[in-house]
């Protein structure tokens, strides 16, 4: 009769290498994966956009119209994260604190810039608040129709990273710092949101990224004016059609950059500001 | 400052926390909140302190009627179960945390987060972070924290609920000492008998909403009001339908008089005490405190036969948990047994 001990499968070591992290199947996929995926492309893109020498390369982005987009890219981007961020906080503590009627509709409601294609999204804003707005409202072609689209398709990131921080807060901290004689005000600005502030950044992080790079809801109802409401993915995409690869190449590798040094600058925020977190 | 609590009432939807209760706390005394989970006494703390209002009835801090008023304008410290520590600032920002709001200046501040750091004994962790801390010294930092404001009267939720046995009991003797210093009204909520004989003056023991008996430790102890409080602040077993402490059982090797014969089931040695557990004829169950030399002269075996007598007066148990009333003792300490 064999023992319970023989009969157990070895969960020591798996067709992915052993569990004590010694094994190099499992790393190696990953890394072969992250690759194929992540790695390559950015190669290929710096590659592409430095081919032509330094020099090619700087001409192509201080282009005055691809300058103009990228500039454009970039101030929007920060003016709807920072209003996302307000709205996205005050959201989720109304979905987390307050009870109201129709409350877990809205709760799913928050999901919806996720699961619409974005050109659906571009789309329903044209007719909604285009030329033929039925609330006679027009912003299509200004600078304001950019902002419209990216608030839109980024509502989500702050909401749903802060919600969940937002559920697990500890009430008894209000309560102390109540019973130490703190005012409500006091409350949200000494207690609530200092704990709130590495989830409001790595949701406006993400919502940054996001937004630098959104094309669909953007490209219908901005109109695309160059020097006015041309956004940088828009412009790229212009010159892969105009056979400019480099050009676009470049302007790419801008946003590749920006992004990528935005995100490990919230992040070192983050940790900075969350680092009690840790134990000694 | 003395704390009256009259008639309250207090309801969570169906499940009544509190019902018309009534209670004076002294000035100065230490005073415990004594019930298992559910009886209200975490809900009685927390309307004394005005984190809850009460359906019903009104709390008077000295001769101020604080029932509508605010947790802020109490002058109340509370430490809560789980400490709740501001976890985004460090041990020094906690516990100057109700200085700082008040706009106290920097100098005042520095000293008296100073003085209360070395009273709690952290002051080495005064740049540490919460979850940098032990549980032990997590909750120290919580009292520091309460003691800051200069409360006039203390009020902990399970101070000790969360901590390891030998913190615990630190703790506990270290918070009698806190007191005796400062004589500041202290009142603490625990589920735990041995705690709250150890440190308090007085004792409120609560099932069910309602206070069931108050006074001090010795009190409930040695005449307790009814079966539940009994049963509640010590050990009991029941002999012939009478409950008794199993300390107050003699145990005797020959029959006596008034003694009831048993056998003996098992014999756990428990250090100082030895605990007896016996089998009666009739197939019940009777345990015994007794001293291990007394264990030891009688040289108590398993399936020995012995006779046990109650030594003090038992509570006549009956079936409804009420009380009947108290029986005359049986007589004096028997002479084999001592």
């Amino acid at each position: 009769m064999t023992s319970a001990v023989d009969a157990r499968p070895d969960h020591r070591s798996g067709v992915l290498g052993s569990y004590d992290g010694r094994g190099f199947m499992g790393p190696g996929l990953a890394a072969l994966y992250l690759g194929l995926i992540v790695l390559i492309p950015i190669t290929a893109l710096i590659w592409q956009s430095v081919s032509g020498g330094l020099d090619s390369f700087l001409t192509a982005v201080t282009r005055p119209q691809a300058f103009a987009a990228i500039t454009l890219t970039f101030l929007m981007s920060l003016g709807v994260v920072l209003i996302n961020a307000v709205m996205g906080t005050l959201i989720a503590w109304v979905l987390v604190r307050d009870d109201f009627p129709g409350k877990r509709l809205v709760n799913s409601l928050i999901d919806l810039p996720f699961a619409l294609p974005t050109i659906v999204t571009g789309l329903t804003l044209l007719t909604l608040y285009g030329p033929r707005s039925p609330f006679g409202i027009n912003v299509a072609y200004a600078p304001a129709a950019i902002i419209l689209a990216l608030l839109f398709v980024t509502l989500p990131f702050v909401v749903r990273s802060v919600q969940p921080v937002l559920l697990e807060l500890d009430r008894d901290m209000e309560e102390a710092a109540a019973s130490l004689g703190a005012g409500p005000g006091t409350v949200v600005r000494r207690i609530i949101l200092p704990n709130l502030v590495p989830a409001i950044l790595t949701g406006g992080a993400l919502a940054f990224a996001r937004c630098i790079g959104e094309f669909g809801s953007v490209v219908l109802i901005s109109g695309n004016i160059p020097f006015r409401t041309e956004v940088a993915s828009v412009y790229i995409m212009g010159q892969v059609e105009a056979d400019q690869p480099g050009e676009a190449a470049a302007v790419s590798l801008v946003l590749l950059v920006t992004s990528l040094v935005l995100l490990v600058t919230f992040d070192l925020v983050r940790r900075r500001v969350s680092h009690h977190e840790e134990p000694a | 400052m003395a704390i009256r609590i009259e008639g309250v009432t207090k309801r969570f939807g169906d499940f009544v926390a509190l019902l018309d209760v009534s209670l004076d706390i002294p000035d100065g005394e230490l005073t415990a909140l004594l019930g298992p989970s559910g009886s209200g006494k975490s809900t009685l703390l927390r309307i004394i302190a005005g984190l809850e209002t009460p359906d019903a009835g009104r709390i008077w801090l000295d001769d101020r009627d604080v029932t509508r008023v605010p947790p802020q304008q109490r002058g109340i410290g509370f430490v809560f179960q789980h400490y709740a520590p501001f976890k985004h600032m460090t041990v020094y920002d906690n516990v100057a945390f109700g200085l700082t709001i008040r706009k106290r200046p920097g100098s005042e501040v520095r000293t008296r987060v100073g003085e209360l750091l070395r009273l709690v004994q952290i002051e080495q962790f005064a740049n540490r972070y919460p979850a940098q801390l032990s549980g032990g010294q997590r909750q120290r930092m919580a009292l520091a924290r309460a003691l800051a404001v200069e409360p006039k009267v203390l009020l902990l939720d399970e101070p000790f609920g969360a901590l390891d046995a030998r913190v615990r009991k630190e703790l506990r003797s270290w918070l009698r000492r806190l007191h005796d210093e400062t004589r500041v009204t202290t009142v603490f909520v625990t589920h735990d008998q041995e705690e709250a004989m150890d440190v308090s003056d007085t004792i409120v023991v609560m099932d069910h909403a309602r206070i069931e008996q108050v006074g001090s430790p010795r009190d409930l102890y040695d005449r307790p009001a009814n079966q539940f409080v009994m049963s509640f602040v010590g050990p009991v077993t029941n002999v012939d339908g009478s409950l008794v402490r199993p300390h107050d059982l003699d145990i005797q090797t020959e029959p006596a008089e008034a003694a009831v014969e048993a056998m003996i089931d098992r014999v756990v040695f428990l250090g100082f005490e030895v605990r007896v557990e016996l089998v009666r004829r009739d197939g019940s169950h009777v345990w015994a405190q007794v001293p291990r030399d007394v264990a030891e002269r009688l040289e108590l075996a398993r399936g020995q036969i012995v006779y046990v007598r109650p030594t003090r007066a038992g509570m006549t148990a009956t079936a409804d948990g009420g009380v009947t009333g108290l029986e005359v003792g049986q007589g004096a300490v028997s002479a084999s047994a001592r």
